[in-house]
Formats: structure tokens, sequence, C-alpha cells
């Protein structure tokens, strides 16, 4: 029995020193991949190429959800707003909802399930294949010439794809109540207009989609880089980008919005 | 062994953990020859290659590249250093998001500030010394094991190395791609005044091409010479890998407890 319990408090530990182990070396690699972004700078076309792939192509799957979610809200906001009839201010709901929470946390974790899940396995698979090896052997730094570009390709795209998704729902919002249900189209976009502040809500949703870009493609690259070189290693590094990047990404929410809006209403 | 001596392996010793993997290895090869690295699976053929390439450090030892110990270089030194190395990889290690031809003009764009007439010219220069100019504009997908490793080659020699370190260059190959491959390797060692060292177990292809043979086998080189003596050579394991046979120095049985024991027969027949 003693035998048990010392056995389980070790698997205990065991599992904290990994965890921490791995923050270590997962943060080290964030530096160096920091570090070595001067050939991204200067030769950009690398990046643009990434940019096509990361976020040119996550713009279907953004604009689709960004236009639901919005129609949603518009649709749920109206049907509470209307028992206090005060419908018109569903405007400022839908922009409010969006520009402060849904727009950047949402469009964060479909880009972390569009485009970081194919980073991950794009840069696994190179390394399963060696490709990242032949590079090296080539006195080539495959951490400048193929994450890095990545890496930098998500950030930048991330808060255009989350400007993007609000967008498009104030636009879904936008068509469910004026053109649909009939709510006064003047007070629809007036009302959005006098209550969404520029500094308060457009900003601190834009810098809030910056830490998630950030968040969403060092965990995707780390998780690449760091794949056992077999099929199982990168399909589990591919799940592990997901669940990670989208739990960092609420985490994350709460202690920006936490710092954001505090005081302010 | 000469003046014109590219590498010297000298007492290498390389551990994983406590695992050794090679203990004491001496080896030496000169401008202009090809040279066979043999063994069985997992006796530490590839690590050599990685150790030669730096991409490892040895526990003690050392090797010298062109007169450079490659282990005390600092970054900037051994990538500088292996500009002047190629490595084929076991299954080309193509990268798959570029053309053949930008595969192999990778290097050259990376490395040098060429014109792109001029890498154009190369390029195509390179494949036609493989035999696939014509295939320039193909994606990798669109190849086969045998040209992917073609073009593999024709990238390593982009930049005119002094060594090229093929790592199983044979594995998975028709005859006909197999013997293209080992004749090109010595073909272009010849053309190009390189070394080549060929990490195999493909005994027959190449010691047809081979100027000179080490078998490796639990960390240590079993037996060495050219291709002529390690034919005639009466050593067991030599000859039990070069003829193939099932059993010998190198058991067929992994080891295991008594077979009787295993059966649980023991009881019956003691």
């Amino acid at each position: 029995m003693p035998n048990r319990i010392v056995s389980s408090i070790q698997n205990i530990g065991h599992r904290v020193i990994e965890s921490v182990w791995r923050l270590g070396v997962a943060s080290r690699f964030f530096i160096l991949v920091l570090l070595k972004s001067g050939t991204s700078l200067r030769r950009f076309n690398l990046v643009i190429r990434e940019l096509y792939f990361t976020g040119v192509l996550s713009l279907i799957i953004i604009v689709v959800s960004g236009l639901f979610v919005g129609m949603v809200l518009g649709l749920q906001g109206y049907e509470t707003l209307q028992k206090y009839g005060s419908e018109s201010a569903v405007g400022t709901l839908v922009a409010l909802s969006l520009v402060r929470e849904l727009g950047p946390v949402v469009a964060a974790l479909l880009f972390a399930s569009r485009a970081g899940s194919a980073i991950t396995a794009e840069i696994g698979l190179m390394k399963a294949t060696e490709q990242l090896a032949a590079m090296g052997m080539m006195a080539v730094d495959p951490i400048a010439r193929v994450v890095a570009p990545r890496f930098w390709a998500g950030v930048i795209s991330m808060p255009f794809l989350a400007a993007i998704f609000s967008v498009m729902g104030v636009f879904g919002g936008y068509l469910v109540t004026v053109v649909f249900i009939g709510v006064d189209e003047g007070s629809y976009w007036s009302q959005m207009q006098s209550a969404v502040d520029f500094r308060f809500d457009i900003l601190n949703g834009f810098i809030k989609s910056c830490f998630f870009g950030v968040a969403v493609t060092a965990i995707a690259v780390f998780e690449g880089y760091d794949a056992p070189p077999t099929a199982e290693g990168v399909s589990g590094a591919t799940t592990r980008t997901v669940v990670t990047s989208s739990l960092v990404i609420l985490g994350l929410d709460f202690i920006l919005t936490a710092f954001m809006f505090r005081g302010v209403s | 062994m000469t003046a014109e001596t590219l590498i010297e392996v000298n007492d290498l010793n390389f551990s994983y953990g406590t695992r050794a993997i090679l203990k004491g290895i001496n080896m030496s090869m000169s401008r202009g020859q090809v040279v066979a690295i043999m063994g069985g699976s997992g006796s530490g053929k590839t690590t050599l290659l990685k150790l030669i390439g730096g991409t490892i450090q040895p526990t003690s030892g050392y090797v010298k590249f062109a007169g450079e110990v490659v282990h005390e270089l600092n970054r900037d030194a051994l990538f500088k250093l292996r500009r002047k190395m190629g490595m084929l990889f076991q299954f080309g290690a193509l990268f798959t998001d570029l053309s053949v031809f930008d595969n192999v003009a990778f290097q050259m764009r990376e490395h040098t500030n060429l014109p792109e007439s001029m890498i154009r010219d190369l390029v195509l220069m390179k494949l036609h010394a493989v035999g696939l100019r014509g295939a320039h504009h193909l994606m990798p997908n669109e190849l086969s094991g045998g040209m992917a490793r073609r073009v593999a080659l024709a990238r390593s020699i982009a930049l005119d190395p002094m060594l090229i370190m093929y790592d199983e260059p044979f594995t998975g190959l028709d005859p006909i791609s197999l013997s293209v491959i080992g004749n090109l390797i010595r073909r272009l060692t010849d053309a190009l005044g390189m070394t080549s060292i060929v990490v195999t177990h493909d005994v027959q292809e190449s010691l047809k091409i081979v100027d000179y043979v080490y078998f490796i086998a639990d960390g240590v080189i079993a037996a060495e010479g050219t291709p002529k003596e390690v034919r005639e050579s009466a050593a067991p394991f030599v000859h039990q890998f070069v003829h193939g046979e099932e059993d010998g120095p190198v058991p067929f049985h992994y080891p295991a407890q008594t077979y009787k024991k295993d059966l649980n027969l023991e009881d019956t027949f003691a």
C-alpha cells in the first residue's frame, strides 16, 4: 500500500516536472524563432508565400462563420431586446459582442483549427521526411527558413482575420434584423456608431487578436518542430496544437478582458 | 593515409545516454574514393554520418574534415564547412513544396548571389548529369522513388561539394534504378573529383562500385578492405554478411530463455 502511494506521488511529480520542462523547451524555441527572424524580414517574399497559405486560405471559413455568428447574434438579440421595446439597440449588441469578444476569440479558434493544425502537420511532416535535416545539412537553418516565416505570417494574418470576422458578423446581424425582421436601418447603424468606442472596443479587440495570433502560431510551429518523426507523432502534435491553442486563447481572453475592460462600461 | 586524406576519423566514441553506439572507430578516406560503410540495422552507420556532418557531438575522439575538427567548430564555421558536404537522405528528402527545379536551385539561391539566368543553366546541367533535365518542372510527388533519389543527388551536388554522404541510397529501388544510382555515384565521384561515403547494407550493388569497405558491428569496425579482399574474406562475420547467411556470428534468434521454458514444457519433459 505505501508503495502505491509513493509511486502515485512520484507520478504526479514526474508529470509536473515534465510539463515545466516542456514549457521551458517551448519558451527557448520561441526566443530562438524571434532571434532568427532576420531572414524573414530581409526576404519578405518567404512570409508573403505563407500569408497566402495561412491567411488567404482561411478566409472562407472566417467569412462564412462570421456571417452566421452575426446572424445568430442578431436573431437572439432581437428576441430578447424586443421584450423591453429596445430592439433598436440590437446593432450595438451585435457590434460590441463581436468587436470585443467573439471576433477575436472565435476567429482565433477557427484559425487554430484551420491554419494552426496545417502549420503543425506541415512542419511535422517535413521533419518526419528528413526535409528539415536535409536543410540543416545544406547549411540552411530550418528555424530561420521554415519556422520563422510561418510564424510571422500567422501573427500578421490573425488581426486581419479577426477584423474580417467582425465585419462579416455586423453585416450578418444587419441582414437578419434590418432586412428580414425589419428593424429600423438608421437606428441599427447610428446606435452602433455611438456605442462602439474606437479606443476601448476596436483597439482592445485588435490587441486581443494580436496576442491570440502570437499564441496560436507559436504553439503550432513548436508542436510541429517538436513532433516525433512518425505518423502517430505528427497526428498527436496536430491534435495538441488545436487543443492547447484553444485553451490558451480562452484563458488569455479572460486575462486580457480583465485588464482591458476594468471599470469601462 | 596519404596527403590527399579528406576525412580522418580518430578513436571516435558516441553514446546515447549510457548506451554506447560507436566504440573507438578509426577511418581514413581520401579524395576520389567511394567508401562503403556496411553493417546490420542499428549498428551505428547513420550515426557515423551524423558525426561527420556535425549534427551530433562525439563523446570522445574526433572527425577531421579537410583539416578541421568538425565538433570543435562554432555554428557559423560548421555551416561554412557543410557547404562543402552534400548528403543524400534515404528517401531523398526533397522539399515537397518546391518543384524539381527549385529543389536543385535551393542551395544556389540560399548561398550565392548568382543571377537567375546562370542558376537556370547550372540547375539544368546538374539535372542533365542525373538524366532528369526533362523532369525539371515536375513536383516531388510526381516522381518515382528512383527519380526522387536522382533529383536529390542532383541537389546534393548543386554547389560541387568535396564530399557526398549517401544514407541507404539503394533502399526500396527496382533493379534498374538500383544500378542507375550505383553507377551515378561512381561516375559523379570520378567526374567531380569528390569523395563519396555510402552507408548501405546492399552488399552486391555496393561492392561493384566502391574502392574500400568498412564493416561496423556492435559499434566497432569488424572488418575492412577492398571489395576483392572482402569477397574472399574468411572472417565469419564478413562471410555471413556478404553472403547473406541466416545464422552465424549474428544470430537468427534474439536472445531469449530456452524454447522449452517459454512454452512451459519443462515440467512435463523434465
